[in-house]
């Protein structure tokens, strides 16, 4: 059976990659294109640490096939900061110390960003709510979600 | 493994039907990819319906909503109009997964991977959700409590796909509501799941009702003596000591690590009794708009 051909946008750059068809977007960001700031944690949907957005929407990359991929719009964590400059979320997640080991970084920072795209000005619940889908098992989340709703305020110009 | 995105109903059905049993229909991957992951399911073909314009559909027409099989959840949750026109059975579909998880499952995909656990199919069925189904003999339309028949099994036959869901235009004063139990409020299985709609004449007096129950039984139930404890009654506190104990009475639950036989049988009783509490809110003031 040949490999896919699939040609996709990923963080603003056209990226063509060949995969077979039981690859998860996950494993072709990974193993494919060596874009290893997406985490695998499960792997089966259950953590949120591969989080990406496809085309604008949050999703595990783990329950997406490469091949489900073609013409669709991806971001990473790769595309977060603005080549040194970090992003406000990332800043604040490093001001706040809002990690200790580090894997679900990448997903809550991917996740917290679709958030306040969303919902520039969430609560403390709406943050809790919005994030409920990454798992974290060091930090137990008050630093993160105050890292949060601290860049929200940045962001919004507070 | 060979994967297909077919754009109509006939080639998916087609494809489907070629794999004499090992192929699988492919929407939002949540369930699929998972149990893929996990060497539950090895499919020799996955067809993906999601290229198929009209299971991506969601459309108000004069009869009621209808919305494609291939929807995610998220894309519901996004429709002011649909979520406030179904506010049960959006009780459910927000319960589905992670944001991540509804960003691609779709409630037809929640209703044929048959958990009786699922969220959304309690409140589907209550809110009498009709489904079509497309096959190698032509489309029928079943009602939701017909599809699931138990854990991991539905009623349709090779080659048969879900195509899309049907609401018929709710009554006037109206409401539904979805509650579920679980030990975390986000990320976690119903210990037991309860769908109840019900509409309210202009006295207030409720002429009629559906109610629904998940994770008590083999497949989500319709509970018709619960529905009928309601009718006829202003849904005051009698009737709604006569519901929990009718929605009590129709579990038929199995011991597992998230609750034993007689917790479930316990909660579903007063899990009716609330979500009946929402639905009658709902209906009131959905009589005032």
């Amino acid at each position: 059976m040949s490999k896919h051909h699939i040609t996709t946008t990923i963080n603003g750059d056209e990226v063509d990659f060949l995969c077979e068809t039981s690859q998860t977007l996950l494993d072709v960001l990974r193993d494919e294109l060596r874009l290893t700031g997406t985490k695998e944690g499960c792997a089966t949907g259950d953590c949120g640490a591969c989080s990406v957005t496809l085309d604008g929407v949050l999703v595990c990359s783990c329950l997406v096939l490469g091949v489900e991929a073609g013409g669709k719009k991806i971001e990473t964590i790769e595309g977060m900061a603005d080549g040194d400059k970090l992003h406000p979320l990332q800043r604040k997640f490093v001001e706040h110390v809002a990690l200790q080991c580090g894997i679900c970084t990448p997903g809550l920072l991917v996740a917290a960003r679709s958030l306040l795209a969303k919902n520039p000005d969430p609560t403390e619940e709406e943050v809790r709510f919005g994030l409920a889908g990454n798992l974290c098992r060091c930090t137990g989340y008050q630093n993160v979600v105050e890292a949060v709703l601290d860049a929200a305020a940045e962001m919004r110009g507070a | 493994m060979r994967y297909e995105a077919p754009t109509s109903v006939e080639a998916a059905i087609e494809l489907l039907a070629s794999g004499k049993g090992n192929a699988r229909a492919l929407a939002g991957g949540t369930d699929v990819l998972v149990q893929m992951q996990l060497d539950v399911i090895e499919p020799e073909l996955l067809v993906d319906i999601k290229n198929i314009a009209e299971l991506r559909q969601i459309e108000k027409l004069d009869d009621g909503y209808h919305f494609g099989a291939a929807v995610t959840g998220v894309e519901l949750m996004d429709h002011e109009d649909f979520c406030s026109t179904w506010p049960g059975v959006m009780d459910g579909v927000k319960l589905i997964g992670s944001l991540q998880v509804r960003g691609r499952a779709t409630v037809a995909g929640n209703v044929c991977n048959a958990s009786p656990a699922a969220d959304s199919v309690p409140a589907l069925i209550a809110a009498g959700a009709i489904a079509t189904i497309a096959g190698p003999n032509g489309r029928r339309d079943i009602p939701v409590e017909d599809i699931g028949i138990g854990p991991g099994n539905t009623s349709l036959v090779t080659g048969e796909i879900l195509v899309s869901f049907f609401l018929a235009k709710a009554r006037p004063n109206s409401g539904g509501a979805y509650l579920r139990f679980t030990p975390r409020t986000e990320m976690d299985i119903a210990v037991v799941g309860v769908g109840i709609d019900l509409t309210l004449d202009d006295d207030g007096i409720c002429t009629h009702a559906r109610v629904a129950l998940g994770a008590v039984a083999e497949k989500a139930l319709l509970v018709e003596e619960a529905a009928a404890t309601l009718i006829g009654t202003r849904v005051d506190e009698p009737a709604l000591d006569n519901l929990a104990a009718a929605a009590s009475a129709a579990c038929r639950p199995i011991d597992d690590k998230r609750g034993t036989k007689e917790y479930r049988i316990e909660v579903a009783g007063v899990l009716a009794r609330r979500a009946a509490t929402t639905a009658l809110n709902r209906a009131k003031s959905a009589g005032k708009k």
